[in-house]
């Protein structure tokens, strides 16, 4: 109310005034100094650890750099983070959608109570999650000596991983779908049932082109996520090179021991798959922007 | 197929949307549920198409045909379902669209993929869109839309027909002809259609029968012309139309008297020039504005005395020989008025002069004083 008055004012006033200037446009300094801040910023907290991982990796020349993947330690490592996110992300797809669409479509007791809780990895740092899967499943948890009968390990094996990483990147693809959902309404869905359609025919043949893109960008977050998880994992994993080491673990491991150029080397491809999911985000935002 | 809704009762947390109503909806009608936002008409309609259900299946009942469909969901009850904002679905064409509920069928009951088509033209050609099949609903207008959706609605040859605010959406010359259009188009196909409105024009113009919706009840079932003529309470004469409300007179004989209500509607309202001879119960306004466009003048008028605002509707040529300026004095002559004292009704008329009420306990006088 405040602020529209004034805006109000001073249009009026530099309406008055012989130059004019509108209403949202500050003086120039004010502008220079925002604008050297927020890119200074970005330039020395984004852009140069990314460029130091690239110049630190290529230090040693290409084909050092092309080397470093002929590590067995190191190719299992990146097959592994492979093979958690291949599983984690379709867990919290089917997750995702669900509980999206629970929560969009369905009025229920305890609804607030879903949403706060998918939030609950955000507010909660991942080496927790990955404490109470210990407390859970490890050789002294709740479920570990039944675990052990059944000669099942979840804890330092590869289970442990994928939970861990599932833990951390819940909310991505509900956070995604719930507000697209809920702004699309459930009149679609009502008319589709009103003509007799089955709810997964519904689902797939209404419900889903409604949100793909939504769901596609959730997707990509969430496997950029998955892929770069660490300390969750790094507390169940336990760290056993050529076993149970992640490309991020692997990389802190490199690191430890002085392997510099190993360590960026792998690190770069971390940065990769970091800017392709940026552009890829940047290509479903225009698609969908273009839809609709 | 006729219609019958027993006792349906619905309720939203602590909010009462329907309160123990019945209706019944004989076959072929044209009916409308038309009441103010909150009045509950969606919400009965919602519960007839079986997208909601009433808070009890044991008490309410819900017939088609006389056959009990109180707990069946929507796509058993073959029900047509047009939405307000259309539903459309966006990603589909307009032959997509409209074929939906026939591809869904399952595949035993399916048509063969030419029929289909043949029916979704046919269709498409009920509603006046032939040719338009390929384009996508966004590429369409609001009123193109509305015939999607109702084409669409219409693809399973259902035996009822719900309309939530058909027109609700659409600028008010499309509204105006998309009106005249279904009226027609609903004699042809002899479906029993609902339609929801909170439009009184639209359903008086449209409607074989208006239900007329307040507060979760059903408030009066006729006509257009019963319930525009012999409305059954203060609120229907409200809502149907504008009416001129007084607080009739202060009777010698109760105090009850002084909370009963008289409405006159404008164009029961005659006004003659001050100094014209005319009866005692004639009583003085002054002319406050003079609203001319349209097919009749609507003049605002000031009680003298009481300073109580009211309206009159007189013809463009009473208009000219009255010679209307604000500020000027006027006789006024009420020629027809409804009083609901304490919720009783009663009419009264002006016959040679004098007002006669329909209970000879209410004279002229004291609704006048």
């Amino acid at each position: 109310m405040n602020s529209h008055r004034h805006s109000k004012q001073h249009r009026v006033r530099s309406s008055a005034l012989p130059q004019t200037r509108s209403a949202t446009t500050e003086a120039p300094w004010v502008r220079t100094v925002l604008i050297s801040l927020a890119t200074g910023f970005l330039a020395l907290f984004l852009l140069m650890p990314l460029f130091t991982v690239f110049i630190e990796a290529f230090r040693s020349g290409i084909s050092a750099y092309f080397s470093t993947f002929e590590d067995r330690f190191i190719r299992h490592s990146i097959r592994l983070t492979l093979l958690t996110a291949a599983v984690a992300v379709p867990l919290n797809l089917v997750f995702g959608v669900a509980a999206a669409w629970a929560v969009t479509k369905f009025d229920f007791r305890g609804k607030s109570l879903l949403v706060t809780i998918i939030d609950l990895p955000f507010a909660v740092t991942p080496v927790i999650g990955g404490m109470i899967f210990i407390l859970i499943f490890g050789a002294h948890g709740y479920l570990g000596p039944w675990l052990e009968g059944v000669n099942f390990q979840v804890v330092f094996a590869f289970p442990g991983i994928v939970l861990a990483t599932t833990f951390g990147t819940v909310p991505f693809i509900a956070r995604e779908l719930i507000p697209v959902m809920q702004a699309q309404g459930r009149d679609e869905e009502y008319a589709a049932m009103t003509m007799g359609a089955s709810g997964w025919r519904t689902f797939f043949k209404v419900t889903l082109p409604n949100v793909k893109w939504g769901l596609f960008y959730g997707v990509i977050l969430c496997n950029a996520r998955a892929m770069g998880e660490f300390g969750g994992v790094e507390v169940v994993s336990g760290k056993i090179s050529g076993k149970t080491n992640t490309m991020t673990l692997q990389i802190q491991q490199l690191y430890f021991d002085y392997a510099t150029v190993p360590a960026f080397a792998t690190a770069s491809l971390l940065a990769i798959l970091a800017l392709l999911t940026l552009l890829l985000k940047n290509i479903v935002e225009r698609l969908s922007g273009r839809e609709s | 197929m006729s219609i019958k809704a027993i006792q349906i009762s619905k309720t939203f947390g602590t909010f009462k949307a329907l309160e123990n109503v019945s209706l019944e909806v004989p076959d072929g009608k044209l009916v409308s549920l038309l009441g103010p936002s909150g009045s509950g008409k969606t919400t009965l309609l919602r519960i007839l198409a079986g997208l909601e259900f009433p808070d009890s299946l044991e008490t309410s009942r819900v017939l088609f045909h006389g056959k009990d469909v109180t707990a069946a969901p929507a796509g058993r009850r073959g029900v047509g379902f047009v939405f307000q904002h259309y539903a459309l679905f966006k990603h589909m064409t307009v032959e997509s669209n409209v074929a939906f509920g026939l591809n869904s069928l399952p595949r035993k009951e399916r048509p063969a993929k030419d029929v289909i088509l043949t029916r979704v033209c046919e269709l498409l050609q009920l509603v006046h869109l032939d040719g338009l099949g390929g384009r996508y609903p966004s590429e369409l207008s609001g009123g193109q839309r509305q015939r999607v959706a109702l084409a669409r609605a219409l693809a399973m040859n259902p035996k009822v027909l719900l309309l939530d605010e058909p027109f609700g959406a659409l600028d008010a010359k499309v509204r105006k002809d998309l009106r005249r259009w279904l009226r027609t188009f609903q004699e042809e196909i002899k479906v029993t259609t609902i339609f929801v409105t909170h439009d009184q024009d639209e359903a008086l113009e449209l409607a074989d029968e208006v239900v007329v919706m307040n507060n979760a009840r059903i408030e009066q079932v006729g006509d257009p012309q019963t319930v525009y003529d012999r409305p059954v309470s203060p609120f229907v004469i409200e809502f149907l139309g504008n009416v001129n409300r007084f607080v009739a007179g202060v009777g010698s004989e109760t105090k009850d008297r002084e909370k009963d209500v008289l409405y006159v509607r404008p164009h029961d309202v005659e006004l003659e020039p001050e100094d014209h001879e005319t009866h005692a119960y004639a009583l003085k306004a002054k002319v406050q504005h003079v609203f001319s466009a349209g097919n009749y003048g609507r003049v605002a008028l000031e009680r003298v005395g009481t300073r109580e605002p009211f309206e009159a509707e007189v013809s463009r040529e009473r208009l000219r020989e009255l010679d209307l300026v604000p500020g000027r004095v006027v006789s006024v002559i009420f020629r027809h008025v409804r009083l609901f004292p304490k919720g009783e009704f009663l009419e009264a008329d002006i016959r040679d002069g004098s007002l006669v009420a329909s209970t000879s306990s209410f004279s002229a006088k004291t609704m006048y004083s």
